[in-house]
């Protein structure tokens, strides 16, 4: 049973709403920190460019193209929830999670090649970033997907049609670290 | 609105507790935010009791070098190294942070907005267990070979990188992931104070209505929220420079080691006023009941907090001084940090010109309200030698530094939770405890502080660095008028400690023999007062509505001295 705090709403603002938001603010703070000392770094080294060149533009971009589209998908079951169409929104968080995966897995590939080829963590500061901020976005990309299908499950049975919104922010948040990723890591050279 | 719902729960006999209900899940398992504030409580007080046990092996070893400490024995260097990391982490990030926002916001939130509990109850439950499994993992470092992490509590890089300078490989990753587990369950808990003080005040309540405690609470959480971030990514770099090998924080394969200072005091001065501002919360609660006077001037105290969180971003590199920073850097961090005294002098004027006039009843909970001010403010005038820059090339990282930080967080730790312990004690525990040794208790830790650290004020000025095993070794340093010094710090130490079995005493005993409190024992007007003392699950039978501010002491139109929130007229 949820005690009557959780139901009330002083700030005019869902409890759920609000505290999703203050999520997204305390992770910007981490990848902010991340990237302020990626930047820092990058802008007193100039033979980074090299390093960077290194990276697969194409791939980086073919995420961004599935990310971007999962977002869609993921505003796509909002709407459905508004409808109180819960099977429709279920249907695409599914779609969504499947962009999620489909990510991953481009991301796997890609990261495969370039360990093969000797680029790993421990090549060069740039290398060092590149895996670690990569590889956080990649977590949240992981974990978002897993909330995500708890989401779904409960979604498909009609209840806790809010949450399909709580979810989709986060979602649209998760892309949008990455679309701040993909020219630094990837464009910038 | 839910408020005009009669409360399903009846009290103490609610959906969640059962009569049948185990030890295991009533205690440790339970989703009230009363049990959880007290699980954060009394871990805060166990690693309080650790980290205090550290202050006195090492203040030993400082008084009497090489001498057998009675209860631990010989203490090398890298016990040493170990115990002050230790003590400094413990009290910071176990103590301070747990007690003064874990325990009294989880406590006091929901009572004194007037909900039935916190709007995220299992997620409270998972902040403490994870806190839990946290304090768990820094004990365990003492256990792993090499022993605990002696890098000091800043950890700086490469020290705390390389495990051939700080020899504790397992310790010094342990540390780290005990600390970003802390911050994990401090965000969890700091979104859930935030959303409740937000969202589920009391019908009625609005924002000018809410007691300066729960403001405060609030807004050490978005503080310690916007600061952390950086931090943990920063932690997480470190992590790999340990145990993968990378090179954010090497020189030498085009990393940098005063990145890791940026983002460490980046959030290390904002923490200050994170654990800062509870305890200007809780000594305002305390003077205005004590003095039977309005607060003065509210939304000034509440601006200044604000205002003070803000300011407190841009302070951060006068910790760095000597690090090599640019000196027209230095100038501007000189300034803000010379800036950042103003708010916080104002409050203290605000906190005299409440007790100006009062009704003044010494008594315990009073006391060490005014003693936090008094002592505060030295820690607080110290402090403007530190950040300006001229004066701090000499004092960097001598037993000044050392001294005016204890007379900071001594206040805050020690101090704002004695005085928010022993006021709030009736509603926690519905007993009253003993006042006369509570005041024994009060003048013994008092007296014995300022003893402890007075002459680390001297030493400091002395040229006495922070940090060093032995003394003896510095001949400048070892002189007999400065040995005198120390075993005098050590032997306040030793009688401060011997203090604290009186309040341990009064407080088990008060706990279960104390006299009855009844619901407002202090006659104060905020919302927790108006619960059972202590108050059941679901706080109140029927949740409360407020029609006034909370500090209405006095007021002319009124016989009595006081005008509770949630009474109609």
């Amino acid at each position: 049973m949820r005690p009557i705090a959780t139901t009330r709403s002083a700030s005019g603002m869902p409890t759920g709403l609000l505290a999703v938001w203050w999520v997204v603010a305390s992770e910007i703070v981490i990848f902010g920190g991340l990237l302020a000392s990626y930047l820092m770094y990058r802008l007193s080294h100039d033979s980074w460019s090299e390093q960077a060149a290194n990276t697969n533009t194409a791939i980086g971009a073919t995420n961004t193209f599935v990310l971007l589209t999962s977002s869609f998908l993921a505003v796509s079951a909002h709407a459905a929830a508004e409808k109180g169409d819960g099977k429709k929104a279920a249907r695409y968080l599914w779609y969504t999670i499947g962009g999620a995966m489909t990510f991953v897995a481009i991301k796997s590939f890609e990261w495969y090649t370039e360990i093969t080829h000797g680029f790993t963590i421990t090549s060069n500061t740039f290398w060092s970033f590149y895996y670690t901020a990569a590889g956080i976005h990649a977590l949240h990309v992981i974990a978002g997907a897993f909330i995500m299908a708890i989401v779904a499950r409960e979604a498909a049975k009609g209840l806790e049609l809010h949450r399909v919104e709580l979810i989709g922010i986060y979602w649209h948040f998760v892309d949008i670290v990455w679309i701040f990723l993909f020219p630094l890591l990837y464009i910038a050279k | 609105m839910a408020e005009s719902i009669p409360h399903e729960v009846d009290p103490g006999h609610g959906d969640h507790h059962h009569e049948d209900q185990g030890f295991v899940s009533k205690y440790l398992l339970s989703t009230d935010h009363k049990i959880i504030a007290m699980q954060y409580m009394f871990t805060g007080m166990l690693m309080a009791v650790i980290g205090g046990f550290m202050s006195y092996v090492f203040r030993m070893q400082l008084a009497f070098p090489g001498e057998s400490v009675p209860l631990w024995g010989i203490v090398t260097p890298a016990n040493y190294n170990a115990l002050i990391t230790n003590h400094g982490t413990i009290m910071i990030f176990w103590v301070a942070m747990p007690v003064l926002i874990a325990a009294f916001g989880n406590y006091l939130i929901p009572l004194m907005v007037g909900a039935d509990d916190m709007v995220f109850p299992k997620l409270n439950r998972l902040s403490y267990q994870i806190f839990l499994i946290s304090a768990l993992v820094l004990l365990s470092s003492y256990l792993v070979e090499g022993g605990g992490f002696g890098g000091a509590w800043t950890s700086y890089p490469p020290l705390s990188a390389k495990s051939q300078y700080n020899l504790t490989p397992a310790g010094a990753s342990l540390w780290l992931l005990a600390v970003a587990l802390e911050f994990v369950a401090f965000l969890l808990g700091g979104i859930n104070f935030i959303t409740t003080a937000m969202n589920s005040r009391a019908p009625g309540m609005k924002l000018y209505d809410i007691p300066m405690v729960i403001w405060m609470i609030v807004i050490a959480s978005i503080l310690f929220m916007v600061s952390v971030g950086p931090l943990i990514a920063g932690a997480i770099m470190l992590f790999f420079d340990q145990t993968l090998g990378t090179a954010f924080f090497d020189p030498n394969r085009g990393g940098d080691p005063i990145l890791w200072q940026h983002l460490f005091w980046f959030f290390g001065h904002p923490e200050v006023y994170v654990v800062l501002l509870p305890a200007v919360g809780i000594t305002a609660e305390i003077i205005t009941v004590f003095a039977r006077k309005k607060l003065f001037a509210y939304k000034t105290v509440l601006h200044t907090a604000v205002g003070t969180g803000v300011l407190s971003f841009t302070v951060w590199a006068h910790h760095q001084f000597i690090a090599g920073i640019d000196p027209r850097m230095a100038h501007i961090f000189t300034l803000t940090t010379l800036l950042i005294s103003i708010p916080i002098a104002e409050m203290m004027f605000v906190y005299i010109a409440t007790l100006y006039g009062g009704s003044i009843r010494l008594t315990t909970p009073m006391l060490w309200a005014l003693a936090f001010i008094g002592e505060f403010l030295i820690g607080g005038v110290t402090g403007i030698f530190l950040g300006a820059s001229g004066a701090d090339v000499y004092f960097h990282d001598t037993y000044f530094v050392l001294a005016h930080f204890h007379y900071t967080f001594y206040p805050i730790a020690i101090i704002g939770t004695f005085a928010g312990v022993s006021y709030w004690f009736p509603k926690m525990f519905g007993r009253m405890m003993n006042d006369t040794l509570g005041k024994i208790h009060f003048w013994g830790s008092i007296v014995s502080f300022n003893f402890i650290f007075i002459p680390l004020f001297v030493l400091g000025t002395a040229g006495q660095h922070r940090r060093i095993f032995d003394f003896q070794n510095f001949p400048a340093l070892a002189t007999p008028e400065l040995q005198q010094l120390r075993i005098l710090a050590t032997m306040s130490l030793v009688v401060m400690l011997g203090f604290q079995f009186v309040w341990l005493y009064n407080f088990i005993n008060s706990m279960f023999r104390g006299p009855k409190a009844g619901k407002n024992p202090w006659k104060a007007n905020t919302l927790e007062w108006s619960a059972d003392s202590p108050p059941p699950h679901g706080n109140w039978p029927e949740l409360p509505t407020v029609y006034r501010p909370p500090y209405e002491y006095s007021h002319p139109d009124r016989e009595e001295d006081y005008w509770p929130q949630h009474l109609p007229n």
